[in-house]
């Protein structure tokens, strides 16, 4: 008699003969990580290259001091720092609200079989890739008609404010659509109003996802210098932004400003000021993540 | 399935002679109740009900009525029309575009779809429950007082209603040491129960539950059909049901849709073949698609 389990052959599993090893598929991979490393080692060098350029002028000085013309290695980035602060709040004030507002109307209420609806959808999702100076252009005419002075908080935050405004109403739409119909269904079944269904269903549900594209959001205007060299950013502010049609400059236009100067201690300062901002986009988007996986969808 | 007990009591004809029909399924595990033969009194009714979604008629010429405190159920093949009429009782097919009802449904003589009528307050008189246990993601509490809250119910005290609600649905004695929990954390059928409290919580006349215990377990099911033997003391229900066994369990009346196919186009539409006490239907039917069905001989 031969014992049951040499009778049944077991199947071979190594000998399976999907081709995960074959040269074509190793190739892949390596053009995979390559990509990869691409991306990765050129963040990398900028990283360290500006650490080394800027690491003498990191300390509070960076903080506290205003720029200074004359007094190169004393340049703080003070004005810049409570300038980016002014008119990123003011963008978030916004942007944040039409955003949300723009994205429920499209989602919950616009009939999306109407040209017009489908006309504004289209044209939202461009407006996304339009390059950040288009806006800059379009917030100095829109000042110059009503006779708004260029040079300030408000000015800057409106140009951002357009920027973003496009990816918040479709991280809002995206947020929104993610909501199971049956949530809906639910609450109107229970005779609530469509406004009070979307008020206390759908966009609490929705809350965690429009957070984290508005973060996301934020932070790329908090990066963005285009649009505000183009209204005239002021580049040596030397006194604390104070309200809305305060002058004001903001740490990329400083950094830019710094960096086209000729002497040594400018490109050290503007190096110092990058891992500042650097450091600052990475608390942002960390949060967007950490809002994210906090607050996962549970359905 | 296992649960059928045979109660020859619903088939006495003996006495005086003659053979009964032998049962072609054997019904009511409930004490058996007796009925009118017509539904009285009319709780609501359809009259030349003809559904459309745009060119399509998904079901034709329905003609009946609804009794109070009764469990009517409506059974038939997929694509009979048996959800699309349910939802078209409390204006939930509204929130399908280009839906449309011809003919009239009427709640205590009034139509429904009448221009004077808010589907809002008809939604409130006429409570839903769908086929997928449909929590809100919030609390077991907050899910209970959200429609008396939403809908400006006059309530006392919010926790007596949310417990009451509670008892009604056979869940309170599970629930009422978590009831600041999520109702995510429930299993399937209390989450069923649930949805059935909450449908209770706004006080409605009628339930209308499209297939909800067709997500559940054979223990769940079985609880939730007692609860609605329980609750015909005090609501309307109407169910639509895939499962004959269970329309044959708890429905005082049956009604069997079956859907006729155009030759030309090869669309469906639903049509009512027969509507009957559920004794009659399982037992004695009088038309012969009826008695096919409930054989399994199609559907």
């Amino acid at each position: 008699m031969i014992p049951i389990a040499e009778a049944v052959a077991p199947p071979n599993l190594k000998a399976a003969t999907h081709s995960d090893r074959s040269p074509g598929s190793i190739a892949f991979l390596v053009a995979l990580w390559l990509a990869l490393a691409i991306a990765v080692l050129s963040l990398t060098v900028l990283l360290v290259d500006a650490f080394i350029d800027g690491q003498s002028r990191l300390d509070s000085g960076l903080l506290t001091n205003y720029t200074s013309q004359v007094f190169p290695e004393q340049a703080g980035a003070r004005a810049a720092i409570l300038g980016s602060i002014w008119v990123i709040s003011t963008t978030a004030v916004l942007a944040i609200p039409l955003g949300i507002a723009a994205g429920l109307y499209l989602e919950e209420f616009a009939d999306s079989e109407r040209w017009y609806n489908r006309l504004i959808e289209t044209n939202i999702s461009n407006l996304a890739a339009v390059p950040a100076i288009v806006y800059g252009m379009l917030t100095a005419g829109f000042a110059l008609a009503i006779g708004m002075e260029r040079r300030i908080v408000l000015s800057g935050a409106i140009a951002l404010a357009l920027l973003i405004l496009p990816v918040i109403i479709i991280a809002t739409r995206e947020s929104v659509r993610a909501v199971p119909q049956e949530i809906r269904h639910g609450s109107l079944a229970l005779g609530a109003t469509p406004l009070t269904t979307v008020w206390r269903q759908t966009l609490p549900a929705a809350i965690p996802g429009i957070a984290t594209g508005s973060i996301l959001a934020l932070s790329r205007a908090l990066g963005e210098a285009a649009p505000l060299l183009l209204l005239g950013g002021l580049v040596f502010v030397n006194y604390d932004p104070n309200g809305l049609m305060s002058g004001f400059t903001t740490l990329p236009i400083q950094i830019f400003n710094w960096a086209s100067q000729p002497q040594e201690a400018f490109q050290q300062v503007a190096s110092a000021a990058i891992i500042l901002m650097l450091g600052l986009l990475l608390v942002m988007n960390a949060v967007a993540i950490l809002i994210r996986n906090r607050y996962q969808s549970r359905w | 399935m296992a649960t059928f007990t045979t109660k020859p009591s619903t088939t006495q004809s003996s006495q005086n002679g003659e053979r009964a029909p032998a049962p072609l399924l054997h019904t009511l595990e409930h004490a058996p109740r007796t009925l009118p033969a017509y539904p009285s009194p009319v709780v609501m009714e359809c009259s030349d009900v003809n559904i459309y979604y745009g060119d399509f008629r998904a079901v034709t010429d329905v003609n009946m009525a609804f009794a109070k405190n009764e469990i009517t159920a409506l059974i038939g093949p997929s694509g009979c029309g048996k959800s699309t009429l349910l939802r078209s009782l409390n204006r939930m097919n509204d929130l399908i575009p280009q839906a449309r009802v011809e003919g009239s449904i009427t709640f205590h003589s009034k139509g429904i779809y009448d221009d004077d009528v808010d589907p809002i307050e008809v939604r409130r008189r006429i409570g839903m429950v769908f086929q997928k246990p449909n929590p809100f993601p919030k609390s077991i509490y907050d899910n209970i007082a959200y429609g008396p809250r939403v809908t400006g119910m006059k309530v006392d005290n919010m926790d007596d209603h949310v417990e009451q609600a509670l008892r009604r649905a056979a869940l309170w004695l599970e629930v009422r040491d978590k009831l600041k929990q999520s109702a995510y954390g429930l299993s399937g059928g209390q989450q069923q129960r649930l949805c059935i409290a909450r449908t209770i919580a706004v006080e409605p006349e009628v339930i209308l539950m499209d297939e909800p215990c067709s997500a559940l377990d054979p223990i769940a099911t079985s609880r939730i059909e007692d609860l609605m033997v329980e609750l015909r003391e005090n609501y309307s229900i109407i169910i639509v049901t895939h499962n004959m066994q269970q329309a044959a369990r708890i429905a005082d009346r049956t009604a069997f849709f079956t859907a006729d196919v155009d030759v030309v186009t090869g669309e469906r539409t639903g049509r009512l073949v027969e509507y009957d006490l559920t004794t009659n239907i399982f037992q004695n039917p009088s038309d012969e698609r009826t008695e096919a069905y409930i054989q399994g001989r199609f559907g």
